[in-house]
C-alpha cells in the first residue's frame, strides 16, 4: 500500500546516499576501529573519524571540542546531564523547561532520590520559556540548565542564543537537545554557547543507532559506562561503525543541502497550516506559529479523540502521530499508563482535548500532492468522527 | 492478542472502527445510557428502542473515544439487538472483548464502559416505565451470583 509519511520527528527515511555509504560497513568492511594494526581495522577507524568531522561541521564545533558518538538521543542526553552532575559533585540543582523530553524529565525525577533538586521553567501558551524566569531560577548551587532548541511535539523554537548568553554570564553549563532542529536550522555551538549538545542521526536522514554528544572544550563529564578507551573514554564499547558512517554522511548532506530543501519544506508546511485553518473553526494549532520548526504542524480538534483521528489518517494512508493519552502507550498493561502528553498540558491544552491532538512533521521527501491529499481527507475524517461524537452538537 | 503487522488492534476491532454498526441516535428512544465524559478520555451514549415485551428492537451509539471505545460500542449494539432486556444484562465486557477478537490490556476499560452503558440505559428505561432503578442492580447481582462471581 502506498502511503504518505508525515511522522518524520519519529525518524526520517535515510537518504539513499547515506545507505550506499553504510553498506560496505555491514559487510566486507567489518574491521573494529580499535584494531589499528591492519588495514581492515584502520579503514573503520578512519571512517569513524571522518564521520566525527562531518558531525562537528554540522554544528560548527571547534577543533578542540569533542564529538562523542552514542547510540541515540536519549543516551546523549543522559551522558551530558548525568556526566556533568557526576563531576560537579557539590552542585545539586538543575533547571529545565516543562516541555523537555522524557530522557531529561525522567532522569531528573530519579536524581531527586540522590539529593538533587530541580526547577521546572513554565512555558507560555506558545511553548516558550521566559528568560527572566530562567535568570531568577539560577542559584549558587545550580549545576546546569537543560533546554531543547526546538520541541518535537509542538514545534516551538526557543531563543536558545539568549539562553546560552544567560548561562555563560552566570557561569553555568547549558545542555541543549538539538535533535528536532538539526539539519533544518543552522546550529552553531559558538553562538548558542552550549556546553553540551545532542543531535541524532535518525532525524536528519541518517540511520537509527547513532547519535552524538557535542562537548565544549573544557567541559568535564564522566562516562556512563565502565569499559574500554573508545570515544576518548566517554563512551566505552565497540562503535556501531555502519550507523556512524551513515550519520556522518547525513550530516554532510544536511550541511550542503539544507538551504535547498528547508525553504521547500516550509512552503509545503505553510500550505498545510493554511488549508487546515480554513477547514474548521474548531481546529486549533499548538506551539508558536512564528518561532516554529519549518517542517512542523501540530494541532488539536475539539469533540474528537486523538487515537481515532490517528487511526483514521492511517486508514487513509497518512502516517502521522498523536499526543493523545489513548495512543500514548498502546502496549501498556494498564490503562493507568495511558497518559496525555505533558507538552500539550504545559501549553494549556486541557487533558480531554489533548486527546484530539495530531503532530504532522514533513521531510524533504514530501510533495505538494501529499499536502493536497491530507487536506482533502482531513474534512472527511473530522466530519465522520464528529458525527460519531456525543460531545459534538453543532 | 496476536501480534500483527498492521497495528495494535484485531481485524474485528478495525472492522468495527472503520464501519461502525448502528452509529447515531434513535428518535424518541425508550432508554439512553450515558457513561464517561470527554475529560476522562472517553464517553459513550447508548440509545435503545425497547418493545412492550421488553425486547431490544434497536440499539445505537455515539462515542467520543479511541478505536477500542468505538469498536466496543459498535459491537455492543450488535449484541444487544433482538435480546430481551433482562438478557441484555448478562452481557459482560469479556463477551465484547471476545467478540472483538481481543483488546490490548490497557484498552479493556473501553469494553467495561460499554457494559456500564447497558446498565445505565436499562436503569433509564426502568425509571421511565415507573420501576425502581435499583432493580437493575439487583438483577445484575443475581446474574453475578449465578456465575459464582
Amino acid at each position: 500500500m502506498s502511503f504518505i509519511y508525515i511522522d518524520n520527528i519519529a525518524g526520517t527515511k535515510p537518504d539513499v546516499r547515506v545507505v550506499e555509504k553504510m553498506l560496505p560497513f555491514i559487510s566486507e568492511e567489518y574491521g573494529n576501529p580499535s584494531a589499528h594494526f591492519y588495514p581492515l581495522g584502520r579503514r573503520s577507524y578512519v571512517a569513524v573519524e571522518e564521520a566525527r568531522k562531518q558531525v562537528a561541521a554540522l554544528v560548527n564545533a571547534n577543533a578542540d571540542d569533542t564529538i562523542v558518538f552514542t547510540s541515540n538521543g536519549t543516551e546523549s542526553n543522559n551522558l551530558a546531564v548525568k556526566g556533568i552532575l557526576a563531576v560537579l559533585k557539590d552542585k545539586k540543582h538543575m533547571i529545565v523547561s516543562e516541555i523537555e523530553h522524557a530522557s531529561i524529565h525522567n532522569l531528573l525525577a530519579k536524581k531527586v532520590s540522590e539529593g538533587y533538586t530541580y526547577t521546572v521553567l513554565k512555558v507560555d501558551t506558545d511553548g516558550k520559556i521566559n528568560l527572566e524566569d530562567l535568570k531568577s531560577a539560577i542559584r549558587s548551587d545550580t549545576a546546569l540548565v537543560a533546554i531543547s532548541h526546538a520541541n518535537p511535539e509542538i514545534g516551538v523554537i526557543q531563543d536558545i542564543e539568549s539562553i546560552g548568553k544567560i548561562c555563560e554570564e552566570k557561569g553555568i553549563y547549558l545542555h541543549v537537545d538539538a535533535i528536532a532542529s538539526a539539519g533544518v536550522l543552522d546550529i552553531d555551538v559558538n553562538k548558542i554557547k552550549a556546553s553540551t549538545l545532542t543531535i541524532a542521526s535518525q532525524n536528519i536522514y541518517g540511520p537509527r543507532g547513532a547519535a552524538a554528544l557535542y562537548i565544549r572544550n573544557g567541559v568535564k563529564l564522566k562516562s556512563l559506562l565502565d569499559g574500554g578507551h573508545q570515544e576518548g573514554g566517554y563512551r566505552s564499547g565497540s562503535e556501531n561503525v555502519a550507523a556512524i558512517v551513515g550519520f556522518g554522511e547525513a550530516c554532510k548532506i544536511a550541511k550542503e543541502e539544507m538551504k535547498i530543501y528547508v525553504p521547500n519544506m516550509q512552503e509545503l508546511r505553510d500550505k498545510l497550516i493554511a488549508g487546515l485553518r480554513e477547514s474548521f473553526d474548531f481546529l486549533h494549532f499548538t506551539g508558536s506559529l512564528e518561532d516554529r520548526l519549518p517542517y512542523h504542524v501540530s494541532f488539536w480538534v475539539e469533540y474528537i479523540e486523538g487515537e481515532s483521528l490517528l487511526m483514521s489518517y492511517t486508514q487513509n494512508g497518512i502516517y502521522a502521530a498523536s499526543g493523545s493519552a489513548c495512543s500514548s502507550n498502546i502496549l501498556a498493561e494498564d490503562e493507568e499508563d495511558l497518559i496525555a502528553s505533558h507538552v500539550l498540558t504545559a501549553v494549556g491544552v486541557p487533558t480531554d482535548i489533548c486527546a484530539g491532538s495530531m503532530t504532522m512533521t514533513l521531510s524533504k521527501y514530501n510533495t505538494q500532492a501529499d499536502i493536497d491529499h491530507i487536506l482533502e481527507v482531513t474534512p472527511k475524517i473530522v466530519n465522520r468522527l464528529c458525527e460519531m461524537s456525543p460531545a459534538y452538537n453543532k | 492478542m496476536a501480534t500483527n503487522n498492521m497495528g495494535p488492534y484485531s481485524d474485528e476491532v478495525m472492522d468495527h472502527f472503520t464501519n461502525p454498526r448502528n452509529m447515531g441516535e434513535i428518535e424518541n428512544p425508550s432508554a439512553v445510557g450515558e457513561v464517561g465524559n470527554p475529560s476522562c478520555g472517553d464517553m459513550m451514549k447508548l440509545f435503545l428502542k425497547i418493545s412492550d415485551e421488553g425486547v431490544i428492537e434497536e440499539a445505537t451509539f455515539k462515542t467520543f473515544g479511541c478505536g477500542a471505545a468505538i469498536a466496543s460500542s459498535s459491537m455492543t449494539t450488535e449484541l444487544l439487538r433482538g435480546t430481551h432486556l433482562e438478557d441484555a444484562l448478562r452481557l459482560t465486557n469479556q463477551n465484547i472483548v471476545d467478540k472483538l477478537g481481543g483488546l490490548p490490556p490497557a484498552k479493556i476499560h473501553c469494553s467495561v464502559m460499554a457494559e456500564e452503558a447497558v446498565e445505565m440505559a436499562l436503569k433509564d428505561y426502568y425509571k421511565k416505565i415507573g420501576k425502581e432503578e435499583s432493580l437493575v442492580d439487583d438483577l445484575k447481582a443475581e446474574i453475578k451470583r449465578e456465575r459464582g462471581e
